[in-house]
């Protein structure tokens, strides 16, 4: 529009005769003029506006119309796949992420109650504390293994023979008046801590025929005191299989 | 100087109000903007021609929009409003670009 006042001289000059009487009578078709121009700047900048942002859809012919919802609607169909993909391995971790929880969870305990059975672990509870006076030594080895049986048969969960914890091989050797216990020399009054059910042991202890009889026909004595809690803290070294090896595939 | 005027006001007014247009017009609204563009184009080339017509103007500026509008209105109860908007589109950017041509030798004498 800068260009616009070089050029308006000659156009007025030969303008000028006719307009000269038409200029009152103009004045309505200017404001026509005013008005429309005023409409097309209107509808220019809302048109402009308009196709900028989404809503250029509502103005698409119908083919177009037709190949966008196709082309959304495959869209549609990946993304639904995908999010039903992301779904199931969302499922997947989160229930194999409980999964191994719990599994853990549950191998602790495990873990903990075998260290205890296997001696690798101290472990405290109610027992029995005994004392097995030999002062003629004449226990022999099947005494004190009976000892040790008749306390696994009443429910005994784990124990310690003169500060020595007894596990799965526990061997008791010796000779009356030196026996060992994995190797280890003990000496008499043997101490005795045990834990489980207090009742049931010591029952199991003084049947007729039992232990109790038993060490004192040799001329010995037990002395059986029920403890509400008891600390059995002998450890056993774990051994290292050498031979056998876990068999993970169950 | 007012068709000037009158095109910054409405430029002005569109961006303030911003209004939507509404949905029967939204096919129509482009063409008859760029019909209503020749004729202004046709307005100043006849005003440089020393030739212009306040009457001829506004009629050819109405008509222009109205027969564009129409045009593609038919075209689309035909179901080719497609191609006919692209045709009246076409045909009204050659009348603008042969009009700013004459325009442009009345500037530049060239």
């Amino acid at each position: 529009m800068s260009t616009d006042p070089p050029v308006d001289p000659p156009a007025t000059s030969t303008r000028g005769a006719t307009e000269a009487g038409g200029r009152r009578r103009d004045l309505p078709a200017a404001l026509l003029i005013g008005v429309l121009t005023l409409l097309l700047g209107f509808a220019f900048t809302v048109q402009v506006r308009n196709s900028d942002d989404d809503q250029v859809l509502a103005g698409a012919r119908e083919e177009d119309l037709v190949r966008i919802v196709d082309e959304v609607s495959s869209r549609g169909v990946r993304l639904r796949q995908q999010i039903a993909d992301q779904r199931s391995a969302l499922r997947q971790l989160t229930s194999s992420d409980s999964e191994s929880a719990s599994a853990l969870e549950e191998a602790r305990t495990r873990s903990a109650s075998l260290a205890v059975l296997n001696g690798t672990a101290p472990a405290r509870g109610p027992g029995l504390r005994l004392t097995i006076r030999d002062p003629g030594d004449e226990l022999r080895v099947t005494d004190l293994l009976d000892v040790v049986q008749e306390l696994r048969g009443a429910g005994a969960e784990t124990m310690q023979f003169d500060g020595v914890r007894v596990g799965l091989s526990t061997a008791v050797t010796g000779a009356p008046g030196a026996l060992m216990i994995d190797g280890r020399p003990i000496t008499a009054p043997y101490e005795v801590l045990v834990l489980g059910s207090p009742q049931d042991m010591e029952t199991a202890l003084n049947i007729p025929g039992g232990v109790v009889q038993a060490v004192g026909g040799r001329g010995g004595s037990v002395e059986v005191v029920q403890q509400p809690e008891l600390v059995v803290d002998a450890l056993r070294p774990l051994p290292d299989a050498q031979y056998a090896a876990p068999d993970t595939d169950d | 100087m007012i068709p000037i005027l009158g095109l910054v006001a409405g430029v002005l007014l569109g961006l303030l109000l911003d209004p939507t247009v509404p949905l029967w017009l939204q096919p129509y609204l482009p063409i008859a903007v760029v019909a209503a563009l020749d004729a202004v184009f046709g307005g100043f080339r006849a005003r440089l021609d020393g030739i212009f017509d306040a009457k001829v103007f506004v009629i050819s500026f109405v008509s222009n929009v109205v027969v564009a509008a129409l045009i593609v209105f038919l075209g689309d109860q035909l179901g080719v409003g497609a191609q006919l908007s692209t045709a009246v589109v076409v045909v009204l950017g050659i009348r603008i670009f042969g009009n700013a041509a004459a325009i442009r030798r009345h500037v530049f004498r060239a």
